[in-house]
């Protein structure tokens, strides 16, 4: 039946983990049963080459795709990617092999039947193959031809309410935690969050208008179940400013075990009796806690919000009352000049109603970074080139001590002008006359 | 590589339809691209576009960034969008012959 042989690939459908090759052999098969009748708009054998290619791949130890590829739809400048194999006379199933970001709904709730839609159009004008979900969060369809690109599109946004995702120098696609619809840590409405400011910057995320790429994920909480702080340009982080909630028959019934720590989340192995001394009080990283006569008790003014004690004890402890976000800044992966998290720009900010408060901190921080950014130059090392101070100027940030980490170890320090008695005007036959040469 | 006939000219194109030397370029190339990307009839402000690529092209070796091009122009990218539809990149570059733009795109 298959169209090549795979011996290689083969060997991954035996283990108990679920097998790409398995599944992948069978979506094959169904586009030769073709069993409800799809009118099939690229290649049948569009799977049986992708494996025909990939076995190439895994025998020589290289890629057999084409550098680069521009396609997409009028009026985007990104939302697909273009691939083309180096091997289309043997492999024409796979001579294009397009990938098509579609925007995913904030926190990655589906309905069969939107999902089933989706599968009926992608099973007639694709291959079938997806990937759920890209790392940034989309839809990911695996695999079409460039005349096929406007149709998809068509049917995407005139049948099924749906537009594509980003790709390109511009805002990608934002992504979020699962916040507040099944979590009782979000402080904040990350879905809300996220999917307003998805819709309110359409424009940058489909035209390509930024120095180089730019991503915004939302956290509910520290957590980080986004990984805003290590995967996004522009982090949004919930957290409170007030009192961690404590309800103290809770906590006696965690120390006299009849609520496991951590909801149970190392049942897999006996790690004794649960110690509210040993695995709380002294994890705490401010050591803000203490528990004494059978009573918990937490130094808010020294707590970091790092929320070790609330994971141990869900039912015990819960976020305060008022509630907001940090905004970091700066996140990316190691080219050009190394990776980095993001870092602190707004230690707490509300995170209600229109959210103007962030869009002001991310416009503002738009309208520098694309005068002043170079090409393909991300904000992080935008930020290390003309310096932490000058982000905070432009978006009119005071400068405080929870921007850094550590002060500066250095003397080399700048100082603008108009800060220095006399400014830098200075005339050497003055100071002549008082030091001879 | 596919080679294209047109008006008695030869093209050599990659996949995307983009020219494979620049000094392969000429007037020509516009109007037989032109349909491919959504563009009905050239007008001023398309070649004017396609000029400043070029100059800038050969004069630095790549591409204009997005914020450039519409400084020289003085174009916003909602009207670089609606002379060329599918965008600055694959649309102008391609017609004014520039190398495809590459990266992570």
């Amino acid at each position: 039946m298959a169209k090549h042989p795979t011996p290689l690939l083969d060997q991954l459908e035996s283990g108990p983990w679920p097998s790409f090759v398995s599944d992948m052999k069978h979506a094959a098969e169904q586009r030769h049963k073709n069993p409800r009748g799809t009118n099939q708009q690229i290649p049948e054998g569009v799977i049986d080459d992708l494996l025909g290619l990939l076995e190439m791949s895994f025998e020589d130890g290289t890629t057999h795709w084409k550098h680069g590829g521009i396609v997409g739809v009028f009026g985007y400048g990104g939302g697909v990617i273009g691939r083309y194999c180096d091997q289309p006379d043997k492999f024409p199933g796979v001579a294009h092999f397009h990938t098509v970001r579609l925007n995913q709904p904030s926190g990655l709730y589906y309905k069969a039947d939107y999902l089933e839609e989706l599968c009926d159009l992608w099973d007639m004008r694709g291959s079938g193959m997806t990937n759920m979900h890209g790392s940034t969060g989309d839809i990911i369809w695996l695999g079409t031809t460039t005349p096929q690109l406007e149709e998809i599109f068509y049917e995407l946004t005139h049948k099924h309410n749906q537009d594509l995702g980003g790709s390109g120098s511009n805002l990608r696609t934002p992504a979020c935690c699962l916040g507040m619809s099944r979590c009782e840590y979000a402080c904040i409405d990350a879905q809300d969050i996220c999917h307003t400011f998805t819709n309110e910057y359409q424009d940058m995320l489909h035209r390509p208008q930024f120095p180089y790429k730019f991503k915004i994920k939302v956290d509910g909480c520290p957590n980080g179940c986004v990984c805003s702080i290590a995967r996004s340009d522009f982090s949004i982080i919930g957290t409170w400013k007030d009192d961690i909630k404590i309800d103290q028959a809770a906590v006696k019934a965690y120390v006299g075990g009849e609520i496991a720590p951590n909801a149970g989340a190392h049942a897999g192995r006996d790690w004794g009796k649960f110690d509210i001394q040993k695995e709380v009080i002294d994890l705490c990283p401010t050591k803000c806690m203490s528990y004494e006569g059978g009573k918990l008790a937490i130094d808010t003014k020294n707590c970091y919000r790092c929320m070790h004690c609330i994971n141990v004890m869900p039912k015990a402890l819960r976020v305060g009352d008022e509630r907001g976000a940090s905004i970091l800044v700066g996140a990316k992966a190691p080219i050009l000049d190394g990776a980095q998290m993001s870092s602190l720009l707004v230690p707490f900010v509300p995170a209600e109603g229109s959210y103007d408060e962030i869009k002001e901190v991310l416009e503002s921080i738009w309208d520098w970074w694309m005068e002043e950014g170079k090409n393909r130059e991300r904000l992080g090392e935008t930020l290390k080139r003309l310096g932490f101070q000058k982000v905070l100027e432009v978006t009119g940030i005071k400068p405080m001590a929870q921007h850094v980490k550590e002060p500066r170890t250095n003397p080399y320090i700048f100082w603008k002008e108009d800060e220095v008695p006399g400014g830098w005007t200075r005339d050497i036959n003055d100071y002549r006359k008082l030091h001879q040469r | 590589m596919a080679t294209v006939e047109f008006k008695g000219k030869t093209f050599e194109v990659d996949e995307d339809g983009f020219l494979q030397r620049f000094e392969d370029w000429n007037p020509d190339w516009v109007e037989y691209v032109k349909e491919s990307e959504g563009i009905k009839e050239l007008s001023d402000e398309h070649n004017k576009v396609i000029e400043f690529l070029q100059d800038y092209y050969k004069k630095n070796g790549i591409a204009p960034m997005v914020r450039i091009l519409s400084k020289v122009t003085g174009y916003k990218l909602k009207h670089i969008y609606e002379l060329f539809p599918s965008g600055p990149g694959k649309g102008a570059c391609k017609m004014a012959g520039l190398p495809k733009p590459t990266g992570c795109v």
